[in-house]
């Protein structure tokens, strides 16, 4: 399996995602700079983390103009799986490839600790391999991952199924306080209605492995990976 | 001198221009030998700077030679932009720590953000990746809002310049006390990685060479900021906020990636660091180390402002910029990697042979003095030193007089509740200490351990210090410093490698603050021999000092060990129920100095607890090995707050759960609190299955009695941790006993709700 991951300037998590590809999964992992215009033959890509552009005007505000951003548009176009974690969230948002907004978090800091998340859609590529109601353990990192978007985008959103993931206490239950950064709806965590991109605020590949004490993050891959078994890869 | 130059203006040097200067007039005579003439102003700006005791160490270096810096693990030693030590696999740890002190007082939040950027640049300029910072910080009391207001800027300079480049912070430490109302201290450490062969220097070697620069352009800020490192603050401090840089971590990690593709192309003969006093040290060190010389073309250095003298171009501290030497033929292929980075890149000179740093601007030189004058030959001083008349009254403490504890139940409480002993969670809540997934002990436990991936191997770090136990007796508190350094690190199942130092004091030209600093070295540099951890870098900061306050004296302490293999890698929490705990080491009568002293009877006094470096020593050994055959399930210094401290912590502080445990001490002769509360060193607690019991105390016994040990009790799962107090002689027995989760409430909350209040009133 060939995946793609996207180096902005900024970009922080771009070498975690692709330890996680080919060292924990075993598959090839390749850095794509953002100034290229083309992605060829890759079965899958991500959007890391970090801070494209040093989050200047806006998160992800200028990373979405990239040259491969494109390529990216044409990829999700003919169908393949696209990946955005945190800031590459954050950019799938500027771009319009998933609706809605980052706010700040609502206590105004950035915060970097665990969350629990509830799997709310496990027919998605990003996780067949999760059950419906299952709680995973995931960590963020972010000082705007407070989501948004606008009622008439919400409902359709909740409607379709789009919800992916939603913060949630131990238990799986949302409350005020299990919902870290004031996201709406306690959203961590959506898809397209086509169902091939998905985004959300933790980080899967922060715990995908024994040593980090925490492997849930590895189901997250586990699925993208399942999925495309059987696919061939795309080159836009 | 060239002819060029008597175009310049003549310049009348008055004492006052001199003084301005903050040079003496000795110092200025020392400049005319130099020179065999007089210095135009431009000159007169950069042996200012040069020659500030920021970056001359003038006042220090002398006693500085007495640490240790040799060993068979290091790779680079002091003198470089960081010392390197050898980690197997062919590979080397880069560390530093520097202070940003004075910065981080007048503006908090850029002040301590350059201070990160400023630690990561010396750490990439050597072509390590870092992969790790930690940070030990030090402000008054949070009952005041200027404090307050300081302890917020600093942490979010921090997490903003951290997070942003995308290097985890993984640790440090924090203590109050208002004697850093008007001086809070700002240490940041980091650490890279880099291939041992590929380990790159701040060389200008090879006549003709092209000297580049790279990265942010040259604007007014910063101007004299190391003059200003180098004096003490009064009321009208506020007025040198403009001296203050202001940083670009997006810049900044541009410039990490270009660097290290220089290093994996191999076009560089050496790089430097532009940090403090800018392009003028930057040139001057790169040349000096070489014994070659530098000609700059100030017109040539990409510029913010218009109209910028030669005086201020060579001055300006604007952050994340560096100077670089190509390999001759391959300055092309570093304008490449500029270019696809996005980064300035200029040639501004070359690499001469005749010694002198000689600046052009355009066809005109306008300064040329020798590098080595500059760099090397500054000013050194062995200044007068006496201890202060106050160090008998600091250290009598009659115990006599001074009440046993009355209330230990409530005593546990207070100390838990004191910011400098409670739960840092909301600071390192705010940095991201996970980016790069090789952080396998996230702070909270003694060290931060990260993994190096593909080795099977860690790094464990810490930065350590008690200022009490320093101004009490500096001798002792240094080596302090160093031996609980370095049991953090054996703790989470490392060997000790070697220190890098950030030795914060006030003002050097008093005799008292002097002795403090040499007393102080002395015991590091004992404690170092003794740990064979050489000091491979450093950094000094004096004047700490406000309306003619010191600070205490703050040496700090940064250790790095390396734990061979994963498996070895331990925290300080309670496992599982059923294990037994057991105290390594043994509690003596150490009361002085210590933060139960501090908060239940409001003292500052005493001796501080005495370090016997032979038990240390094998207290350390011990629990290694123990830790090595896999018998430990957990491992915790005993330090602030004492013994009760240290078994409340462990019973709370697992990341998803707690546990209760009980607990027998026998009191023999020692005063109950100093049973409970007091600061003897060179303890650590364990548990151990029930099964490796025996394996452990066999072990030691087998040790002789140079390793003391008792067993305390036993780790239960109820809600409390119950502690019975044997009285050997009297029959008595005294029962205390808690709600692990009252402790631990008490413990997370302190810092939260002292910083609410703080707001409210």
């Amino acid at each position: 399996m060939n995946i793609g991951i996207i180096v902005f300037p900024g970009s922080n998590c771009d070498r975690d995602c692709a330890h996680v590809v080919s060292e924990v999964m075993g598959h090839s992992a390749h850095l794509i700079w953002h100034q290229e215009p083309a992605i060829q033959d890759m079965d899958a890509v991500i959007l890391p983390g970090g801070f494209s552009y040093g989050d200047y005007l806006r998160t992800g505000s200028i990373a979405r103009f990239s040259p491969i951003m494109e390529a990216v548009f044409e990829f999700v176009n003919r169908g393949g799986l696209v990946l955005g974690i945190c800031n590459g969230f954050q950019i799938l948002l500027e771009a319009g490839l998933l609706p809605g907004a980052m706010l700040r978090n609502k206590a105004l800091s950035f915060i970097c600790e665990d969350t629990y998340i509830r799997i709310e859609n496990a027919e998605t590529p990003f996780t067949n391999s999760c059950e419906a109601g299952q709680v995973i353990k995931l960590p963020i990192a972010h000082a705007e991952g407070n989501y948004y978007t606008d009622p008439v985008t919400l409902s359709a959103l909740q409607a379709n199924a789009q919800v992916v993931f939603r913060y949630c206490d131990q238990d799986g239950n949302a409350t005020t306080i299990s919902n870290p950064n004031g996201s709406l709806d306690d959203i961590a965590g959506i898809r397209n209605a086509k169902g091939n991109v998905l985004g959300l605020m933790p980080h899967p590949e922060r715990c995908a492995e024994a040593i980090l004490s925490n492997q849930d993050g590895h189901s997250i891959f586990k699925s993208m990976v399942s999925s495309l078994m059987g696919k061939s890869p795309l080159s836009v | 001198m060239n002819q060029d130059t008597e175009a310049l203006p003549p310049l009348n040097i008055t004492p006052e221009l001199i003084q301005q200067h903050g040079l003496s007039e000795e110092e200025y005579q020392q400049i005319l030998k130099h020179l065999g003439r007089e210095p135009n102003l431009t000159e007169l700006g950069v042996f200012s700077v040069m020659w500030s005791e920021h970056c001359s160490y003038k006042s220090s270096r002398v006693h500085l030679k007495r640490f240790p810096t040799e060993g068979p693990q290091v790779v680079q030693g002091p003198g470089e932009n960081a010392g390197a030590v050898d980690i197997g696999d062919g590979l080397a740890a880069v560390f530093k720590m520097e202070s940003h002190n004075h910065p981080s007082f007048i503006e908090p939040f850029q002040g301590a953000a350059t201070g990160v950027g400023g630690i990561l640049r010396d750490i990439f300029t050597m072509g390590a990746r870092p992969i790790a910072l930690l940070n030990s910080l030090r402000f008054g009391e949070l009952d005041s809002t200027q404090n307050q207001h300081l302890l917020k800027g600093v942490v979010s300079g921090i997490s903003w310049y951290g997070n942003c480049i995308g290097v985890p912070t993984i640790g440090g430490e924090i203590t109050f006390n208002d004697i850093y109302s008007k001086n809070p201290l700002v240490n940041v450490f980091c650490l890279g990685i880099v291939k041992k062969d590929r380990l790159l220097r701040g060389l200008a070697k090879g006549e003709g060479n092209q000297v580049l620069y790279i990265g942010a352009k040259t604007g007014r800020d910063g101007i004299h900021g190391a003059t200003m490192a180098s004096d003490s603050f009064d009321d009208a401090s506020e007025k040198k906020r403009p001296n203050v840089q202001v940083g670009d971590p997006f810049l900044e990690k541009l410039l990490l990636e270009a660097c290290l593709e220089f290093l994996e192309q191999d076009l560089l003969v050496g790089i430097q660091d532009m940090g403090a006093a800018g392009l003028t040290s930057s040139s001057c060190e790169m040349a000096s180390r070489s014994g070659t010389g530098i000609e700059l073309d100030v017109a040539k250095v990409p510029r913010r402002e218009p109209n910028m003298t030669p005086y201020e171009i060579l001055l300006s501290e604007s952050q994340e910029r560096m100077l670089l030497v190509a390999q001759p033929g391959k300055e092309d292929a570093v304008l490449a990697v500029c270019r696809k980075w996005g980064i300035d890149a200029a040639a501004v000179g070359k690499v001469t042979d005749d010694g002198l740093l000689r600046i052009r601007d355009g066809s005109q030189i306008v300064a040329e003095i020798p590098a080595d004058a500059i760099a090397e030959g500054a000013p050194r001083y062995e200044r007068p030193s006496a201890p202060p008349q106050y160090q008998e009254l600091l250290q009598a403490l009659n115990l006599d007089t001074l009440p046993d504890v009355k209330d230990a139940t409530d005593a546990l409480l207070q100390l838990l509740n004191s910011p400098t002993i409670a739960s840092k969670r909301w600071v390192y809540r705010q940095y991201d200490y996970m980016v790069g997934t090789n952080t396998v002990v996230c702070p909270g436990s003694d060290a931060a351990v990260v993994r190096l991936k593909g080795t099977g191997k860690a790094l464990a770090m810490t930065t350590d210090g008690n200022s009490r136990y320093c101004l009490l007796n500096p001798y002792m508190g240094g080596g302090l410093a160093v031996a609980e350094a370095a049991r953090n690190l054996v703790c989470s199942g490392a060997e000790p490698l070697a220190v890098t130092d950030c030795l914060n004091f006030g003002n050097p030209e008093r005799p008292d603050i002097m002795w403090q600093f040499i007393m102080a070295v002395e015991g590091i540099a004992d404690a170092c021999r003794a740990f064979d951890v050489p000091v491979v870098s450093g950094n000094v900061s004096l004047y700490n000092e406000t309306n003619g306050l010191s600070i205490y004296p703050s040496p700090i302490i940064g250790m790095v060990g390396l734990i061979e293999r994963e498996d070895d890698i331990t925290t300080q929490w309670f496992k599982q129920s059923g294990d037994h705990i057991l105290l390594i080491g043994e509690t003596r009568e150490d009361i002085g100095g210590t933060e139960y002293l501090k908060i239940i009877h409001s003292r500052e006094q005493g001796m501080p607890p005495y370090l016997d470096v032979d038990l240390e020593q094998a207290v350390q050994r011990c629990v290694l090995i123990l830790i090595q055959k896999g018998w430990v399930e957990s491992a915790h210094d005993c330090s602030e707050g004492g013994l009760l401290v240290t078994l409340a912590e462990c019973c709370f502080t697992h990341p998803s759960t707690t546990f209760g445990a009980t607990i027998t001490l026998n009191q023999e002769r020692l005063r109950l609190d100093a049973l409970l509360f007091g600061e003897s060193p060179s303890r650590i607690v364990i548990s151990v299955k029930e099964d490796n019991l025996q394996h452990v105390t066999q072990f030691i016994q087998d040790l002789g009695t140079k390793v003391p040990m008792s067993v305390l009790g036993q780790v239960t799962d109820r809600d409390r941790m119950a502690v019975t107090v044997q009285r050997a002689h009297e029959k008595q027995v005294q029962q205390l006993s808690w709600s692990v989760e009252d402790l631990a409430n008490r413990w997370q909350n302190s810092l939260v709700q002292q910083l609410d209040a703080a707001q409210t009133s």
